[in-house]
């Protein structure tokens, strides 16, 4: 019977509400009395000296408060990168000079040269036209092997190369791992690319910077995943002003799938120039400039080899990926292709061996960072595609291959680093064949067939390192800041509940979820509780949303919160009921004393904690409030089955998704509705990624896929109707509520399936030449394999 | 955006003469030049909205069978008021863009504009199709003069576009992934003196009618009859989503499906 209520219940999201009807208050709802509006002047090539720029046209044009170049931010801090990565040999990353506004060079189409600030928009656009530019263009680095071949133009004239780092992992097994590899039975070797992203959320980003002048403070209205980062980033490293004078708001937040994580050259401006001018100054991204301007995912060039015994049993895994850092390093742009990818190439499987390399390589391309998965679905794609390869070498299924190898015994540490505490791979796997209907594929294939299309199955597993993360290990890796998070649970004199959470919510559904916690733990009605998120001046120093962390880290902290609530509000009773607190139940929302029927309401209590006229002050303070920060001990590891089905039309070579199936081990689920959601938004986004996304630069680092005219989002039509199933739940062991963490799984898991399925289709219609086809696996590019 | 006049005159006379300003520019459902105002890569002195004028708007069938189409009519009209007596530009009509671009965007703009991956063009090619503007009357044959490119004077007007109706026609179109324009689109129409086949999206010069599949197709009205042709890749378009070979491998595609589907 499912609950209707509670931990558990499927809850509608009380925040569509606004959402669909309008009423949502987003950045750019935000208008502030008397603001400027901010042009900025980006560049259209993608690497150039700076000469000169010449703005007494421009600065005389009608409505022009000021005009701002990269002088106005000298000896001032550039954007800082949040983890510092430790290479093979011991050396720390590079680390160049990030400026707010380009100095001395343009790095990449779409990095801002001036800000135009006008009292009007179309004011800063008209004289944006009049700057004056010298620019010398110089030669373009955008391919990352070459970048790093001798010769090549640098994009850091301080740097020696373009090398961020050649990180190795873990170093001590290297030598293992080559010998392994060349003791193998059979080694598959795979090379790929994992295209780049460009995120798309709805919104795009919008930043407000206010500044009054009476009390010296500062506030920024931003369009963020985590205000209490940007206001320590900005803060602390920028614009060196100190916490209580400086108030970040991120308020309704349309999509943030990570680009919404990072600290932004135009925030920075925003609340900078505010200062300057005394003026509020407002921005707010076209779409063409979200395409060169918000950090980019992905972007890896891998290979990949898997080594296998007589038996098929894996033996070891090596890797050498080039990763893109773009032309800065953006927050936690170092991290992704190191701690949160090397860290997972274990994935469900007992690999004895594994060994990591990466090259972190500067170009002229817009800096990438995380995004959706992070990391771990570039870890995850080429395992599970280097898996179903060595199945078809090897004449093995490859759902068999992967039974065989996979972890079955918990907690079980990984030769890179982690420590798995639950899972069963197994279960999910025969919950995918049941909900996939796997037995019935053949007959599926038949149909195709008959239509004259081929048609594919590919399966993969998945894990993911969720609940982000235990601060002294990641501090131990480099991070420079602490990833627990925080909760304050404010009853009110009446019993209703505010609960400030440092986890933002940006359609993930926290409104929802979270307080179905602690109505479950208090017994009362949900409806009594709200969340209050997104402003640092109302909810305490938490960390924000990304990793799939809410739950199992801020929402740890609820909990905690909501136990010393209890525990108050039991002391409280036991005063009303004149019994010993040993004595007090708490259930339904009535306090109760064990063996009798006294008992006192939820209500009783906290109006007696406000109105403490018979209440125990000389044992408790009156009130009813209480803050916890919680530091999770370890990640949480959600994993899962996909399977996809797809038809490709040999004609066209026009794939088409027909099926597709996940089950997930999620731990335990809050609520059901706003999981399955979850999966869903992710597989689409996966599916997008596998089929048609991609994010392209001529040699000249001109961005080709621009708009939306050659960057292709998925649509409704190019997914189907999913599966989804989360039945199999091994509780997270080490957060109180055992929870894992959902938000990523659906575009880390999803991608190699597709492909496998592709793959499938193709060799089943007699291409056996075709092994691998490169994201987006595009109708020309299936057509050209099948043709080549 | 930069700052323009606007005119919405309600006759054709009218629109002809605010269209003889300096650097005039007549704007239908604004689909393209909309957007390219608001990228500030166009500067008219003044826009002179052509959906005010009755006499442009809607579809009749002629005395002589034929079906005429008012320049300023939508593509959502087309796609409903077309579907009895021309199916296939109709369904042709119903696939172009989203329900929004469909209801603004206009015929005499889509082929005023001759955007080399529209998909009006190769109906009106396919059909033989008679451009009537204020001035004249021109023959599709004469009309599209390449990419961007057509035989429209400055401040020409189309009035409406005169399509014969053919025995059997279909439209086959392989939308790009992103923008879900045409690809490679085909269009096949079967008249009684010959087989005409338009192709949209594929080629450097624009929509073109691909001669060897007509002679093949005249001869002989079914798929198996193009099998032994190709079409070269030479001046096909080879960009981000294909190469040329694959859209001069789709155009015979697209062809035969077309023809499947008369």
């Amino acid at each position: 019977m499912p609950k209707d209520s509670g931990i558990g219940a499927s809850s509608k999201r009380r925040e569509d509400i606004r959402f669909l009807t309008g009423t949502g208050q987003y950045t750019d709802d935000i208008n502030v009395h008397g603001q400027a509006h901010v042009y900025f002047l980006r560049s259209d090539i993608a690497h150039g000296k700076i000469n000169k720029i010449d703005t007494a046209a421009a600065s005389a044009m009608p409505g022009v408060v000021r005009i701002f170049t990269g002088a106005d931010f000298e000896g001032i801090g550039g954007l800082p990168c949040g983890w510092q990565v430790t290479d093979r040999f011991g050396e720390v990353m590079k680390e160049p000079a990030h400026p707010v506004l380009a100095q001395g060079k343009v790095r990449h189409v779409g990095d801002p040269i001036c800000a135009v600030v006008a009292d009007t928009l179309e004011q800063a656009k008209d004289a944006a036209e009049a700057i004056e530019l010298d620019i010398t263009e110089l030669p373009a680095v955008v391919d990352m092997k070459k970048a790093l071949a001798a010769g090549s133009a640098k994009v850091h004239d301080d740097l020696a190369d373009n090398l961020c780092y050649d990180w190795g992992f873990v170093e001590d097994n290297r030598d293992a791992v080559d010998q392994a590899i060349k003791n193998a039975a059979h080694v598959t070797t795979l090379e790929l690319v994992n295209n780049r992203l460009v995120a798309n959320p709805m919104e795009p980003r919008v930043a407000v910077g206010d500044y009054n002048r009476a009390n010296d403070e500062s506030t920024l209205y931003t369009t963020s995943q985590n205000p209490h980062v940007i206001r320590l980033l900005m803060g602390a490293f920028v614009l060196g002003i100190p916490e209580h004078k400086l108030r970040v708001v991120a308020p309704d937040v349309g999509g943030g799938f990570g680009t919404k994580i990072f600290h932004y050259a135009e925030e920075a401006f925003c609340t900078f120039a505010a200062r300057q001018i005394n003026r509020a100054v407002k921005w707010t991204s076209s779409r063409s400039e979200a395409f060169m301007s918000d950090a980019h995912g992905r972007d890896h060039v891998t290979k990949i080899e898997l080594a296998l015994d007589a038996d098929n049993n894996f033996t070891a895994v090596r890797t050498e990926t080039y990763a893109n850092m773009g032309a800065y390093l953006s927050t936690f742009a170092s991290s992704v292709p190191t701690w949160l990818h090397g860290t997972l190439m274990a994935g469900n499987y007992k690999t004895p061996l594994i060994y990591v390399n990466v090259k972190a390589v500067f170009t002229n391309t817009v800096p990438v960072d995380a995004y959706r998965g992070a990391g771990r679905p570039e870890a995850t794609f080429q395992l599970e595609r280097v898996i179903d390869k060595a199945a078809r070498e090897l004449g093995v299924d490859p759902i068999a291959l992967r039974r065989q190898n996979f972890i079955t015994q918990f907690p079980y540490a990984t030769p890179v680093a982690l420590e798995y505490d639950t899972g069963d791979y197994e279960a999910t796997m025969a919950k995918l064949e049941e909900i996939a209907d796997l037995s019935g594929f053949e007959a599926r294939r038949k149909a195709s067939e008959a239509k004259g299309k081929l048609r594919g199955l590919g399966v993969n597993c998945y894990i993911e390192a969720c609940g982000i993360a235990p601060s002294n290990l990641v501090g131990q890796l480099g991070a420079r800041a602490g990833l627990y998070d925080a909760a304050t649970v404010r009853v009110n004199a009446t019993g209703s509940i505010s609960v400030m959470v440092g986890a933002h919510s940006h359609g993930q559904g926290h409104e929802t979820a979270f307080p179905q916690v602690v109505a479950e733990m208090l017994g009362i009605d949900e409806s009594m509780i709200d969340i209050v998120h997104g402003d640092s001046s109302k909810i305490p120093f938490g960390m924000g949303t990304y990793g799939s962390r809410s739950i199992a880290v801020c929402g740890s902290a609820m909990v905690r919160a909501t136990e010393k609530i209890i525990n108050k509000a039991k002391k409280i009773a036991s005063h009303l009921l004149e019994a010993s607190e040993a004595d007090i139940e708490l259930k339904g929302g009535q306090f109760s004393v064990k063996g009798t029927d006294k008992s006192c309401a939820w209500g009783d209590v906290t109006l007696a904690a406000y109105v403490p006229h018979n209440y125990p002050l000389e044992d408790i303070e009156p009130g009813l409030e209480e803050t916890a920060f919680y530091d999770p001990a370890n990640f949480t590891y959600p994993s899962g089955a996909y399977a996809c089905e797809v038809e490709v039309d040999p004609d066209t070579g026009k794939v088409t998704v027909e099926r597709f199936s996940a089950a997930d081990d999620f731990g335990n689920v809050i609520n059901p509705m706003i999981v399955t959601g979850q999966v869903h938004g992710g597989i689409g986004q996966g599916i997008g990624q596998a089929l048609l996304e991609n994010c392209a630069y001529d040699e000249n680092g001109q961005l080709l896929s621009a708009s939306y005219m050659d960057y292709a989002m998925p649509r409704a039509s190019d997914v189907p109707f999913y599966a989804v199933d989360h039945s199999c739940q091994t509780p997270c062991t080490h957060n109180p509520l055992g929870v894992k963490g959902c938000g990523e799984a659906g575009a880390i898991g999803s991608p190699p399936a597709v492909v496998n399925a592709v793959i499938d289709a193709l060799q089943s219609g007699g291409h056996t030449h075709v092994t691998h086809i490169d994201m987006p696996v595009s109708p020309s590019r299936v057509w050209a394999a099948m043709n080549g | 955006m930069y700052n323009f006049d606007f005119e919405k005159p309600s006759t054709i006379a009218d629109a002809v003469a605010a269209l003889a300003a300096d650097e005039a520019q007549a704007l239908g459902g604004g689909q393209t030049l909309i957007p390219t105002l608001k990228q500030r890569l166009a500067s008219p002195s003044k826009l002179v909205s052509l959906t005010g004028i009755a006499e442009m708007k809607g579809v009749c069938k002629n005395d002589d069978g034929s079906l005429s189409i008012g320049g300023a009519t939508n593509h959502a009209t087309v796609a409903s008021e077309a579907a009895a007596a021309y199916p296939a530009l109709a369904a042709l009509a119903a696939n172009i863009g989203d329900p929004a671009v469909r209801n603004r965007g206009t015929i005499g703009g889509s082929v005023a504009n001759n955007d080399p991956a529209a998909c009006y063009p190769s109906a009106v090619l396919a059909s033989g199709a008679t451009v009537v503007t204020n001035a004249r009357e021109i023959a599709a044959d004469d009309y599209f003069q390449g990419m961007f490119t057509t035989a429209l004077d400055e401040g020409e007007i189309i009035t409406s576009v005169r399509f014969p109706v053919p025995q059997a026609a279909n439209y086959q179109k392989f939308e790009q992934p992103a923008s879900r324009f045409a690809m490679v689109g085909v269009f096949v129409a079967k008249y009684a003196d010959g087989v005409r086949v338009a192709v949209t999206g594929a080629s450097e010069e624009g929509v073109f009618r691909w001669s060897e599949a007509e002679a093949a197709l005249s001869a002989n009205f079914s798929a198996d009859a193009i099998d032994g042709l190709s079409v070269s890749a030479d001046g096909m378009i080879n960009d981000l989503h294909g190469s040329g070979a694959y859209r001069a491998h789709l155009v015979k595609v697209m062809t035969k499906r077309a023809v499947a589907a008369c």
